[in-house]
């Protein structure tokens, strides 16, 4: 596990995936190494702009890989000078063991991409499309088989402009595994989905790396990232500052467990008491009014030792919650920045003025 | 479920040759086009219908001409019409459908997605050339056949003539909607320079004052333009004795200029 900076060595021996064949077959299927690619500044100027500084990670077969960083660190360049639509200034990139910069063509029938927000034309229904996609590729997939996988059977002859924003993304996932794709790269896949949606999709992402495919999942959304991903690097600004399962992340921030409770009103004063005294706490915020929350800091046995505590006291708390770390802890731990999806160049938040 | 997509080798041993698939993707755009009732139209049936309502709206259009020299004695007006309305057919798809179209593409994505499959960008744009040359030759063959069945037309003089000016202002018009679609980055942007190009062209063309009836100045500006030329030239070859050399060569250069610059300007993102 590794917080900033990444190894630059290839391999992170760290992962413990869920997916046979990682041990089987140690080489990856992705590579990126020191991935950098500028854009042009404003006209006039000689200043490029830095859209990837540093970027380095590998993908084993069969994985989910995330993606992730807020809007604008380099996620979608990254992938794009994988799927081979852009050329990386400097680093290499391997998909397959093939430079996808050398030789598009010999990545494109192996690599299917869904890229964001690319519609089709609105009047094509979705059996038109996926048999249309179909046709490009050597040895294409089942195009009934991948309707019912994703869900789009009944509504094979509905038009693209009629399917709900769920059905277009089902369609264009469909459409990224219709060449019978070893590795799919999928971009900001649940992006203005609503939530059952959403968790529909999610489940969609396991089925289709249930057949072996290795997917690459780039997403702004830490949620999206710590339930789906196998192991991810979250990118921010152009560089990686942090790598590994989410939960070796989650863990990497700090050894600390927050507890959240309520007691009731009358029990406010003792059970405030009770719980200051004790060896593994290490910091209590107590609310101003009785019968509100009372958050406790403290140790990894924080829970046990507050709820034991309080019981011997015959103190019997009305709720008692966990605050879990996130993926959103680990980046602003990393970053000393508080998330925001959407800054594309968010400032510290020392630097802010109210 | 189990992995059967994986192969055993790494690297992929088939290479594609970029155009596999082309006829099930020049399949399925013709059927999306003929499925947009307002390009069917304008494309397809419009020149038929400016035909046979010029024809029957405007009064005397179907009396042979008494006040005229030859080779316009003895014609009806509406017959001083055909070129025009062939050079309609030619520039409505050239202007206003395809460049809208490639926009279109642009503008949704859709060509970028193709790069990355192993179909070229390139593949939808040649099977729009396809279906946009198909439809020019369609509709103007429904304005002819209309046009002899209602109105009775005279046989071109040099059928010759008429065919090489159709072909070359099919090229030069091609040529100039490649160049419209070639930068626009979206639909609207160019719907809008599309359209401006368009009407003053069919002006051009004698839309308004057909064969003989143009101004002389008017005629000798329409000359240089790809549309004007190509009018003036089937106008020539249909009634008229000589080679319409100038707008033959008109048209060569504009086309010989546009297409390089339009290929060459082509946005593929």
């Amino acid at each position: 596990m590794t917080t900033a900076p990444p190894p630059t060595g290839g391999a992170t021996a760290t992962s413990a995936t869920r997916s046979p064949g990682t041990t089987a077959a140690p080489e990856p299927v992705v590579e990126v190494r020191n991935l950098r690619k500028t854009y042009p500044g404003p006209k006039g100027s000689d200043a490029r702009k830095v859209a990837v500084e540093d970027v380095s990670f590998t993908v084993a077969a069969g994985e989910i890989f995330g993606i992730l960083g807020p809007n604008g660190a380099g996620k979608t360049t990254t992938v794009e000078c994988l799927a081979g639509l852009r050329e990386a200034d400097g680093g290499t990139v391997r998909v397959l063991g093939v430079d996808p910069q050398a030789d598009p063509a010999a990545v494109r029938d192996a690599v299917g991409v869904q890229l964001q927000e690319v519609a089709l034309n609105e009047r094509i229904t979705v059996e038109e499309a996926m048999r249309l996609f179909a046709s490009f590729y050597a040895t294409p997939g089942d195009v009934e088989e991948l309707l019912d996988l994703l869900d789009l059977a009944e509504h094979r002859r509905v038009a693209f402009a009629k399917l709900s924003g769920g059905q277009k993304q089902r369609l264009s996932i469909a459409l990224a595994l219709v060449g019978n794709p070893r590795v799919a790269i999928l971009d900001e896949l649940t992006t203005g989905l609503d939530p059952a949606a959403r968790r529909a999709t999610w489940e969609l992402v396991e089925r289709v790396r249930d057949r072996g495919v290795t997917i690459l999942l780039v997403t702004h959304f830490m949620d999206e990232a710590e339930r789906l991903c196998d192991r991810l690097v979250i990118i921010d600004r152009g560089r990686v500052v942090a790598q590994g399962t989410p939960a070796e992340l989650v863990d990497s921030v700090d050894t600390s467990r927050t507890v959240r409770l309520r007691v009731p009103p009358a029990d406010h004063d003792l059970a405030l008491h009770t719980i200051a005294g004790l060896a593994d706490v290490e910091h209590v915020e107590a609310p101003p009014t009785p019968g509100r929350e009372i958050e406790v800091t403290g140790s990894r046995r924080v829970l046990p030792a507050v709820v034991l505590a309080l019981a011997e006291h015959e103190v019997v708390p009305d709720d008692v919650r966990t605050v879990s770390r996130t993926l959103e802890d680990v980046f602003v731990a990393v970053t000393g920045r508080t998330y925001d999806p959407d800054a594309t160049d968010a400032r510290p938040t020392r630097g802010e003025s109210r | 479920m189990t992995a059967t997509t994986l192969t055993p080798s790494v690297a992929p041993a088939r290479r594609s040759t970029g155009w596999r698939g082309f006829g099930v993707l020049l399949a399925t755009e013709a059927r999306l086009w003929l499925r947009d009732p307002g390009t069917v139209f304008f494309a397809l049936v419009f020149p038929t219908v400016l035909l046979v309502g010029v024809g029957f709206a405007i009064p005397g259009m179907r009396t042979p001409i008494e006040d005229a020299p030859p080779p316009w004695l003895g014609l009806t007006a509406v017959s001083l019409y055909v070129p025009v309305v062939l050079a309609a057919a030619i520039a409505t798809p050239a202007l206003t459908t395809m460049p809208v179209y490639f926009a279109t593409f642009r503008e949704k994505g859709l060509l970028r997605r193709l790069s990355t499959t192993p179909m070229r960008p390139q593949g939808i744009v040649v099977a729009h050339l396809v279906i946009n040359l198909v439809a020019v030759v369609v509709s103007s063959a429904v304005a002819l056949v209309v046009g002899e069945l209602v109105f009775g037309l005279p046989a071109p003089r040099n059928a010759g003539t008429v065919a090489l000016a159709f072909v070359l202002g099919v090229a030069s018009m091609y040529a100039l909607g490649t160049l419209v679609a070639a930068r626009a980055p979206k639909a609207s942007t160019a719907s809008a320079i599309g359209t401006l190009i368009y009407f003053p062209l069919l002006f051009l063309s004698g839309l308004w004052t057909p064969g003989p009836i143009m101004p002389e100045a008017v005629a000798q500006i329409g000359r240089l333009t790809p549309l004007g030329a190509a009018s003036q030239a089937m106008t020539a070859g249909w009634f008229e004795p000589g080679f319409p050399t100038v707008q033959v060569v008109v048209m060569a250069v504009w086309t010989a200029v546009l297409l390089p610059l339009g290929v060459r300007l082509f946005r593929w993102s």
